[in-house]
């Protein structure tokens, strides 16, 4: 076997002897991707992981300028969408990074799972990707607070009750969540903490282990592609996938600047916890449909409050759906009909109730 | 033979033992860090406002007819309101249903959660919507021009 080192110069020598580049390249070299008609949404895991990128490259600039309290919240972003050049755009990227990169990554679930890609021996990843999209939610959750404005204050406000509903730990897990009983400073250095510390701790292990189990396994089939006997056609990942790959990145890139130049983020006003809830208060859009479920609930039903019976439903749906590699037992090589019944409803229920909560009006 | 069953044993012994030892040694040890973890973790009481009673900042004759504002109670937020028969009435302002704040509507004369659409009558009660429980009621004294507002009981 020739020396995989001969062709390149002496440094990379002297690298490959000393960290293994030439085992790094082997390990792109093997790696393909399966080509058959639902080829492209193998884009969006890496979509993801793209704008992730971006939020931590924009939220490290962020912290430099950024004060956790809830006296110099605010005017601190004030300050960066005022003061600071370019302040605004890096702020607006930050926020709309956030929201490409949930949608994103939502695609990136219904995918698999219609695709049924969480089958045996990749139910890891599966679930990795599941704790992935709940820590992405809790960065979503507590980044909102941050800016310690109006909507922000009472999303928390809401969002941490939510887990307060819950019989028995529901008050321990409401203290724990706000720093103390109410929704105040304490709260808002706690969610600081959360967001630029604990999570992204969490998001390194958990993104390291679904990135290493999707090289381990490669990438799933969707049964019919595994069926079909034709030529189980497939592309080298390295080069030619990652450059379409990075095609779609760029274009992502420019959506981001586009979005953060023609719609930058707002501010609003400064929370102030002896207002009421300003008329038309929306959470973000991903949390949109939960928020309707919840305004529509009765306040009893069955002589069991609304709220409850909501919030355990959501929980019930986030686990059946966590666990979904464990409820198809269906043969690999077919398509199962309880993912795709379970995941079709699920989008056209959120899709109803994100239009109606965008659309009802807020008063009546 | 005996000799070497004996000293398996003693062996097994001594395993067992240290394995033992070095459990119940890793387990101290874990508990020692994650307790003052916990600990840590959980927000200290902060002393409440024990005041059951707030004297607001405003005259009776200032308060209009069909309208509401929101007060402090202590380190939480209430409301008082002044019905059409001008009568001054004051609630907790936090919604029984998930603790926003609430306001008054002059046009349908409710108190209205804007979060989720819960409607609370002028006695407090919820009628519409999702709350699942009345507001609290607090006691509104008029004192001279004072209003002084006190909670129940």
């Amino acid at each position: 076997m020739a020396n995989p080192g001969s062709a390149h110069g002496k440094v990379w020598l002297w690298l490959d002897e000393r960290i293994g580049l030439g085992d790094l390249a082997k390990l792109a070299q093997k790696k393909e991707v399966p080509l058959h008609r639902h080829s492209f949404w193998y884009y969006f895991g890496g979509m993801t992981l793209f704008l992730f990128m971006i939020q931590v490259a924009t939220g490290i600039l962020l912290l430099l300028y950024y004060r956790p309290s809830a006296g110099e919240a605010f005017e601190s972003i004030q300050f960066i969408m005022t003061e600071v050049e370019f302040g605004w755009l890096v702020r607006s990227i930050h926020s709309w990074s956030a929201n490409l990169m949930i949608l994103a990554m939502f695609i990136h679930l219904f995918s698999a799972l219609l695709l049924h890609a969480y089958r045996r021996p990749r139910e890891m990843t599966w679930l990795s990707g599941g704790g992935l999209l709940g820590v992405s939610l809790a960065f979503g959750f507590t980044g909102y607070l941050l800016p310690w404005n109006e909507l922000a204050f009472f999303a928390t406000r809401v969002g941490t009750e939510i887990p307060g509903v819950v019989p028995v730990i529901g008050p321990f897990l409401r203290r724990l969540l706000r720093g103390g009983d109410d929704v105040t400073g304490a709260t808002l250095t706690r969610f600081y903490g959360i967001h630029v510390a604990i999570l992204p701790a969490i998001v390194t292990v958990v993104l390291g282990l679904h990135l290493y189990l999707v090289q381990k396994h490669g990438m799933s089939r969707p049964p019919s592609a595994e069926n079909s006997d034709a030529a189980k056609r497939t592309m080298p990942f390295f080069p030619n996938f990652f450059l379409r790959d990075l095609v779609g990145w760029l274009c992502a890139l420019g959506v981001l600047a586009a979005l953060a130049a023609y719609f930058p983020a707002e501010l609003g006003k400064k929370a102030d916890p002896f207002q009421p809830a300003p008329i038309g208060i929306k959470p973000e859009w991903y949390f949109m449909a939960m928020f309707q479920t919840l305004k529509l609930l009765p306040s009893h039903i069955l002589g069991i409050e609304g709220e409850l019976l909501g919030v355990l439903g959501f929980g019930l749906v986030g686990i059946v759906l966590v666990l979904m590699p464990f409820f198809d037992r269906v043969d690999l090589g077919k398509w199962s009909r309880l993912p795709a019944i379970f995941g079709i409803l699920l989008i056209l229920y959120s899709i109803v109730l994100t239009y109606l909560g965008y659309t009802m009006s807020p008063t009546k | 033979m005996a000799n070497d069953e004996n000293s398996i044993a003693l062996d097994n012994g001594r395993r067992n033992f240290l394995n033992w030892f070095l459990t119940t040694t890793t387990g101290a040890f874990i508990v020692s860090v994650l307790y003052p973890l916990g600990r840590y973790l959980i927000p200290p009481k902060v002393e409440e406002s024990t005041a059951h009673t707030v004297t607001l900042a405003l005259k009776p004759q200032e308060v209009k007819v069909n309208s509401g504002q929101i007060f402090r109670f202590g380190s939480q937020a209430a409301i008082l309101v002044k019905t059409e028969g001008g009568e001054l009435k004051a609630f907790s302002a936090s919604c029984t249903h998930l603790a926003c704040i609430v306001q008054f509507r002059s046009d349908i004369r409710h108190i209205w959660c804007a979060c989720h659409n819960g409607h609370f009558d002028l006695n407090g009660k919820n009628v519409e919507g999702p709350p699942p429980k009345p507001l609290e009621e607090y006691v509104v004294n008029v004192r001279g021009d004072q209003i002084v507002v006190s909670k129940r009981g």
